[in-house]
């Protein structure tokens, strides 16, 4: 999938991150074509239009259960679906519209709740999906325009803090829900339980198919993907999308040029909001339940990675963002997973960092050697000091990392501050040779402290790994992986 | 009128600490218009650097040093710290992203949050910490204070909103009385042209986020004096602190106060005299009512906009 039409969006990946003027812009355009055969093939792929990008994405999303057919993977499946239902949502909000929405979760939350309340015995109601989706949708939207009205006059930060506040405002209602003026109605911390499955025409679709997770989810959340998808092009691609941009850029401006930026704003909040409502549906009916945990800030925080680091604005950007995002949760969820992509990622980034040259011989050999030279010293210090690593991956990277059998409590701080300092001090070292000289312990003191510190404890350290990231973005390449270049004029 | 006095107590202490947070916000915000999300992080961090000086002094049951002393240690101890913390944050976090466009340095600001309590967590456990005050001296802070109308006001309470004050002060003169802050307040009103009159921009933001951070580090400990601390508190205290910087008119440092104040008293009143459970739905109410129809705040200047 390609965002890019033949005016914009065509600038190269690397290149000076966020321009300033006019002449950064020209100096990108410069710099698009690549010589030779590479050039060729690239212009060629940008060539293909979306939908066949679109189909192609989908067929292969498609070939997903059938090649691999475990419960797990078809679990992970779908809910990386649903991420990118959310964040294709997020980005008509914030890659589209400019607006920071902390509350986008709560849309989701809203949607969540309005089918489990609709379609479950809590209340004995169970409406047709049919009927309670598009329903629910526009009462998500409505519920978006309600909140995006103090938005008529607030900019920037301003909506980002009345949106939050929407979020705890949300959980402050779902949380003690069960005891509104005496009225039990979202069950509390205990949430809703027993949601229909989605159904139509009288057949409900079951969500469990011989013991296993029934494929029919995935691909009902696919194709409701491809609708969405394809819907929020054809908006972005209209007058209204056109007038979003302009709005991004400088409201001011598209103000004075007669746009009426007030709608425009409700309009992408309400986008955006339905679509999370709608993403809340599909979602409830799979779980069967809904719990106020769900719609924590840390799901906002996942979406929002999401979309950063695909790059918001694009489509397929986010839709990619989604993708590495969940996939890459997933996987530090599993300690031997985790192991491998760290060291994946650390070797990669110093082959990158570096190329094939002298200095990276030296660089390797430095901290290959200083790893051996410490765990000699602890080992010889203290047999309980290296011995505490089992198996595998694990077996090969212990005798290089000390791996304490147990440590001290003020080790993993410690080492855990100190790591944080080096990495900063490294970014201000301007010098070659202070950067290796530096590097090494780095490197040797990053591999103790993943795994020492951070493979014992995935749940946190997946939110760190996810705050850094954005962190990180942000400052190296705000436009994400697809992100459409963003020159500001001034 | 006892239960009012008690409430009163109460608001004060909790407002103190607001405000305290919400001077952190306001003074980032007026020299950058960055809403500095990760400032209540910075305030947890406080009050775990708080309870490390504690335990590393010996304990509250048998310090190693008089009592007030040890407070005095360990608010300082807390305020360096996280100083340093906030000097890192402005360094990495956002000075790359002073000149890009303005949701990008909130983004940044996000993730710093997250980075910041997730690796509290990692580090600490997700347990509570507490300062285990009642302790102090034998719990002489406790029993010793005053009795009004039946009620009795423990001298810690004294001693922190006092001790909240003077820092308030404090910074009052440090802005307004010193060469660094009328540095501080040229840069808020207009960046560039403090720049061009010779004013070294980079050290004003830096020492604004000292400034900031430090009192966030204080109030930590104010604040885990009264209840434990834990690694999570920090998105809910900073939410607060940026509510009572909103109400008081954000950039504004007596708003800052009153906005805190207010807030506390909202809570503790709320809390006493009508539910617990929604109070903060009160709080929130307030805010959103705020920034919908007095959007520059009690004491602030309306923003007027030049083209």
């Amino acid at each position: 999938m390609s965002d890019s039409t033949p005016n914009e969006g065509n600038l190269p990946a690397s290149g000076p991150a966020v321009g300033r003027d006019e002449w950064v812009a020209r100096h990108a355009e410069r710099r698009l074509m690549r010589g030779g055969r590479l050039g060729a093939v690239e212009e060629r792929l940008r060539a293909v239009p979306w939908w066949a990008w679109l189909i192609l994405f989908l067929a292969a999303a498609s070939l997903m259960p059938a090649v691999e057919a475990s419960g797990y993977v078809r679990r992970v499946g779908f809910d990386t679906v649903i991420f990118m239902l959310l964040a294709l949502g997020l980005n008509v909000v914030v890659g589209w519209g400019g607006l920071l929405d902390l509350g986008y979760i709560a849309f989701f939350g809203v949607g969540s709740y309005a089918y489990a309340i609709f379609d479950s015995a809590k209340f004995g109601y169970h409406l047709p999906s049919l009927v309670s989706i598009p329903l629910i949708t526009l009462f998500g939207a409505l519920v978006g325009l309600v909140v995006g009205l103090p938005s008529r006059r607030l900019s920037g930060d301003y909506l980002a803090i009345v949106t939050l506040f929407f979020l705890e405002l949300f959980e402050t209602v779902v949380l003690n829900g069960d005891k509104i003026a005496g009225h039990d109605i979202t069950g509390g911390a205990n949430g809703i339980l027993n949601v229909d499955p989605l159904n139509a025409f009288g057949h409900s679709l079951a969500v469990q198919h011989n013991g296993l997770f029934a494929v029919s989810y995935y691909y009902m959340a696919l194709a409701m993907f491809a609708i969405v998808f394809v819907l929020l092009r054809s908006l972005n691609d209209s007058r209204t999308g056109r007038a979003w941009r302009s709005l991004r850029e400088d409201s001011l401006a598209a103000e004075v040029m007669g746009m009426p930026v007030n709608r425009l704003k409700l309009m992408s909040f309400a986008t955006g909001a339905g679509v999370a409502a709608l993403t809340g549906t599909i979602s409830t009916a799979l779980n069967a339940s809904v719990f106020p945990l769900n719609f924590s800030p840390v799901v906002l925080i996942t979406i929002y990675a999401m979309v950063i680091l695909g790059g918001s604005g694009s489509q397929s950007g986010v839709v990619a963002g989604a993708i590495v995002v969940n996939v890459l949760l997933q996987v530090l969820q599993n300690p031997g997973q985790a192991r491998v992509l760290f060291y994946l990622v650390l070797v990669g980034g110093v082959a990158l960092a570096f190329r094939l040259s002298r200095r990276l011989g030296i660089l390797v050999a430095a901290t290959l050697a200083f790893g051996f030279a410490v765990r000699a010293v602890a080992g010889a210090a203290h047999r309980s000091w290296v011995d505490g690593a089992h198996g595998g991956t694990a077996h090969a990277v212990s005798d290089w990392v000390v791996v304490p059998v147990r440590m001290a409590t003020w080790v993993g701080p410690t080492s855990y501050g100190l790591l944080l300092a080096l990495v900063l001090i490294l970014t201000v070292v301007r010098s070659q040779a202070g950067r290796i000289a530096l590097l090494v312990p780095t490197i040797y003191l990053a591999a103790f402290v993943w795994e020492n510190v951070m493979l014992p404890n995935p749940g946190p350290t997946r939110y760190i790994v996810l705050g850094l990231l954005l962190i990180v973005l942000m400052v190296a390449r705000p436009n994400g992986l697809l992100g459409e270049r963003r020159v500001e004029i001034v | 009128m006892s239960t009012f006095i008690q409430l009163t107590v109460d608001a004060l202490t909790l407002g103190s600490v607001y405000a305290l947070v919400a001077l952190g916000y306001s003074l980032v915000y007026g020299v950058l218009k960055l809403l500095n999300f990760a400032h209540g992080d910075v305030f947890m961090v406080g009050s775990f650097i708080g309870y490390g000086a504690l335990q590393a002094l010996g304990g509250p049951a048998k310090p190693a040093v008089p009592v007030w002393l040890l407070l005095v240690l360990v608010t300082l101890a807390a305020m360096a710290g996280c100083s340093v913390l906030g000097v890192a944050l402005e360094r990495f976090a956002y000075r790359p992203l002073r000149d890009a466009p303005r949701i990008a340095p909130l983004i940044s600001a996000l993730g710093a949050s997250f980075f910041i309590s997730n690796s509290m967590q990692l580090l600490f456990g997700a347990q509570q910490r507490d300062y285990q005050s009642y302790l102090l001296s034998g719990g002489a802070l406790y029993f010793r204070g005053f009795d009004v109308d039946q009620v009795h006001v423990p001298l810690l309470r004294i001693i922190t909103i006092v001790a909240a004050f003077v820092l308030m002060v404090v910074l009052w003169w440090l802005v307004n009385k010193t060469a660094t802050g009328k540095a501080m307040r040229a840069t808020s009103f207009d960046r560039e042209a403090a720049a061009m009159m010779g004013i070294d921009i980079d050290r004003v933001i830096v020492f604004t986020f000292i400034l900031g951070s430090a009192l966030a580090g204080a109030a930590g400990v104010m604040f885990a004096l009264r209840v434990p601390t834990f690694a999570a508190v920090g998105f809910t205290i900073g939410l607060k602190g940026f509510t009572a910087a909103v109400i008081g008119g954000i950039g504004s440092i007596p708003g800052a106060m009153v906005g805190g104040l207010l807030l506390g008293a909202a809570e503790s009143y709320t809390a006493g005299y009508w539910t617990t459970t929604w109070s903060d739905l009160v709080v929130f109410t307030i805010l959103i009512a705020f920034m919908i129809f007095r959007p520059q705040g009690l004491l602030g200047r309306a923003d007027i906009r030049k083209v």
